[in-house]
This record gives C-alpha cells, structure tokens and sequence, in this order.
C-alpha cells in the first residue's frame, strides 16, 4: 500500500510540521470539546432541576383511601408518568412539618388533604405535558385541586430552549472555525509537498492516487488531535471540578468515539478540501 | 507520433506564446527544438504532455487528441511519455532507486515487478552502482542520468527532454546526449529542447528552430524543398 506508506512518511519527513498539524487540530477541538462539556453539565443540571417537576392533586378528604389507592394506579398507567405517591394525612403532615416551620407545633392531620403526587417521566415534563395530565387529573370527581409550580416549569422551558439553541449555533460555529484551521494546516502540508505532487503528475499518477496519502494523513491526525483534544479537556474539567461546588459530569463512551469521529472527519475534510483546491490549481 | 496542427496558444496576461503552428514528429525520430528564450518551446512540450490545452487547432500526441481528451485520460498519456527538465526534478529526500520506482508506482506496478524494471533502467543509464544513492550524492551529470532513467522505466514511446544539458558541464552534456542517442537508437522517438547549437551540428538530427511563437526554419522541411528544387 504505498498510500499508507506514503502518509506514515510524510510524519517521519517532516515531524515539526505534523505535529504542529495535530496540535492545532487538537486546540480547536479542545474549544469545541470544552464547550460541548458545559453545554452536557447545564443539560445535566437542567435534568436534575426537572426530576422535582411535580404534580400534586390533592384529594377530597371524605374520599375512602382504597378508591385513592385504586385512582393512584390508574395514573400510574398514563404513558406520561413515571410513578404515582399516594400521599396520606399524616405523610403530609409529617412533610409540612419537616418543610415548613410554621407546622412544627401542629399535631393534628384532619385539615390537611391527602394527595397523590405525580412524577411525569423524562421527556414529558414540558409546559404543555404538565397542563395535559393535571387536566386530567383534575376531571377526577374526587380531586379538589391540582397544583404544580406552572410559571416555574415554563420558565425552566424557556432556559432550556435558550440553552439548545445557543449549544447549537455556538457549537456549529467553533465546529466551523475547527474545520477551517484544520484545512489551514493541511493546506500548509500540501504545500511543503507541492513539488512533490507536480512530479507525481509529470510521471502519470491520477488525482485519486495523489489524494489518497493526504487523505490517510488528514485522517489519522484528525483521529490524533481528536484523542488529544480528549485527554486535555479531560484534564480541564479534573482541574476546574476542584473549584466547583457541584459534581461536574465528562463525556461518556459514546460522546468520547464522536468526538473521535468529528475529528477524524474533520481532517479527512480538511485534506479533502486542501487537496482538491490545489489539484485544480496545479 | 505527435502532430500540431495549426496551433496558437495564447496566455491571458502574456499574450500569444505560439501563433499557428504546425509539424509532425513520426515514429522513432530524434528532433531538436530550438530557439531563443521565450520562443515557445516549453509551450510546445506543456501542449505535448497536456499540462496545457491550445487556445486554437489541434495537438495529437500517440493517439490522443487535446481536442477531445477527458482530464482523466491525461495520465494514460503520461505514462506512454518519459518527460525530462533541465532541474532534474528528483525528489531530495528519496534514493536514485526510490526515485525511478517512484514513476512505476503511481502506475500500480508491482513491487516485484519494479525492482526488475529499476534495476534495468539504472544499468541501461551507467548507474548500477549509485542505486542507494540521494539526489545531493550525485553530480549533475549522474542527477540528470537518473531522471532520465525515471523517464525510461515506463518504455515510454516517446521522450521529451526541456533542455537537459542546461545545468550540465560539457563532459556531462557529451554523456547525457549520448544516452539519449542510445534511447532513440532502441526505437524511442525523442524530441529534446535545446540551446546547445553545438550539439545540433555535431549530429544530423532533424531541427526546428521557433522564434517568437512561429516555426522559423524546420530541417526537414528544407530538405525536402532542397530535394524538389534538385528534381526540378
């Protein structure tokens, strides 16, 4: 395979210059890894805050605790909720004390309705959901009142979105400016090759076969700069979670082989590009 | 074996580099093309190896047509050239031998094929014993020996040489011309720009002379008038 022999070459001829390569490939992968590690730390945080999402429907007090039991059962059923608790009483007196101060002094329960307190699942917890099943517990005849915490949820929604979309347009942006500096260096390698390639012209060889070492080059130091990139914001988040209060979280498996991935095509891209708008110069 | 007909190329800030020019080289003959700098004999060898497409008329070239050839069949026909350039054009960084098997892989040879072929060329070129050597080991002479030696490795049907005996010395130049005499002498056609009136005379090789874009004084074609006029 002289293509393979050809790329592996190219990093033995000219070592600074390779390295140079895979370390900027490596920085501006860096910047889009660190950025993409916020952005997975808010949507952690985000998901942490929408667990206490909550709807409590609080029940009549005459109404016989095996019909609650049997209602809590029934909820539990619909395809948005996670678990039902059938709050008793005496469980929500025991709670208002704990939470609240001013109950610490009460002993009796009779006031306090019983409830069944509804955990929507992961995925159901937005504004429109939420409206959606405290509806429909409402429509039970012995449900007196439904409560969540409705301009709270609509206001974690709409931080939620902000933050999707400035993770989109943010990340597609350094994205971008990766793939650039990453076709600057390949260009730079293509360049110190130059006469090289118009030799291999002269002798007959086609583009493909010109393209192929650059592309095996772009390729593993995309793949380089990619791991590299990985064990300096590896180290990043190790140094910064020391000064943070809360548990910071790193990419897992799969987002680590993305961020692979990206890289390695990112340098295939970026020899692609480099390569291409040479071969049609020369 | 290359025809131009009617050829005019001209280059968009430089002007007209050729201006209707036409000749044939046949089978197996030997030309030299000569003529001040900026006549346009590079163009003519660009025209011929395709790096460069006429503006007007025709350039054939072992079949090929610039008038109807696809990008992708430009190196089909640069395998069937050997192309030599006054600065050798040797990669610094890779031995004589490497060198020549260079030109074979780009091709898909195999690798037990180019070792043969390698070892033929360099021993056809007188030097067997420089194999293993690098570009700035060798002397001018040996450098231009080697790149001939590329040229040769496909069995090219023709050989352009873009003056090769520029940088050389006159033992060197005696030596290199001599090689390629042997070249044409095995059937290769050569057509080899020059500067060198003195090789010009010591041979009777046919000779076009170019000057400002145009066929000045063709060899072959003042043989033949010399011929009709003695039949006359």
């Amino acid at each position: 395979m002289p293509a393979v022999r050809d790329s592996l070459f190219a990093f033995r001829r000219a070592p600074l210059l390779s390295a140079l390569s895979i370390t900027t490939i490596a920085f501006s992968l860096f910047a889009v890894g660190l950025f993409g590690l916020v952005v997975v730390n808010i949507r952690q945080a985000l998901e942490h805050v929408e667990e206490r999402v909550e709807i409590r429907a609080f029940v009549s007090d005459k109404t016989p605790m095996e019909q609650i039991a049997l209602a809590a059962n029934e909820v539990a059923k619909y395809a948005e909720v996670q678990s039902v608790d059938l709050v008793t009483q005496e469980q929500a007196l025991e709670r208002a004390r704990k939470e609240l101060g001013e109950f610490k002094d009460v002993f009796e329960a009779e006031f306090l309705p019983p409830s069944l307190d509804v955990h929507l699942k992961s995925g159901f917890r937005d504004p429109a959901t939420v409206h959606r099943v405290a509806d429909r517990l409402k429509a039970l005849s012995f449900v007196d009142d439904v409560r969540f915490g409705e301009e709270w949820i609509t206001q974690l929604y709409k931080l939620r979105n902000i933050a999707g979309v400035a993770a989109v347009a943010l990340g597609l942006a350094f994205a971008a400016v990766a793939v650039i500096i990453i076709g600057a260096t390949i260009r730079m390698a293509v360049l110190a090759r130059s006469r090289e390639i118009s030799i291999m012209r002269l002798v007959g060889a086609t583009d493909g076969y010109i393209r192929r070492p650059f592309l095996i080059e772009g390729f593993v130091k995309g793949i380089l700069g990619g791991a590299l990139a990985l064990g300096l914001t590896w180290l990043a988040i190790h140094v910064v979670s020391g000064y943070l209060s809360f548990q910071t979280v790193f990419f897992d498996e799969r987002a680590a082989l993305i961020g692979l991935a990206a890289g390695a095509m990112m340098g295939l891209m970026g020899s692609a590009f480099s390569v291409g708008r040479h071969l049609r110069r020369v | 074996m290359i025809r131009f007909t009617k050829v005019t190329k001209d280059y968009p800030k430089l002007g007209a580099a050729l201006n209707d020019v036409s000749f044939s080289v046949g089978k197996g003959e030997f030309v030299f093309l000569t003529g001040p700098s900026g006549a346009g004999k590079s163009t003519i060898l660009k025209l011929i190896f395709m790096e460069e497409r006429p503006t007007d008329g025709e350039v054939r070239v072992a079949g090929l047509s610039s008038v109807t050839i696809r990008p992708r069949d430009i190196p089909k026909l640069r395998r069937k050239l050997g192309i030599v350039f006054q600065d050798f054009r040797l990669l610094e960084d890779r031995t004589a031998e490497a060198n020549i098997a260079f030109a074979l892989e780009v091709t898909g040879t195999s690798r037990s094929a180019i070792a043969g072929k390698v070892s033929r060329v360099l021993t056809q070129v007188g030097l067997a014993s420089k194999a293993m050597s690098y570009p700035r080991e060798l002397s001018g002479g040996e450098q231009q020996r080697v790149a001939i030696a590329r040229a040769l490795v496909n069995d090219p049907v023709l050989l352009i040489a873009d003056e090769p005996t520029g940088n050389l010395d006159d033992r060197a130049t005696r030596g290199v011309f001599q090689l390629l005499r042997d070249i044409n002498a095995s059937g290769t056609a050569v057509l080899m720009a020059t500067h060198n009136l003195d090789l010009i005379r010591r041979s009777d090789y046919r000779s076009i002379e170019l000057n400002r874009g145009k066929i000045v004084f063709d060899s072959a074609e003042a043989a033949r008038a010399a011929i009709e006029r003695f039949a006359e």
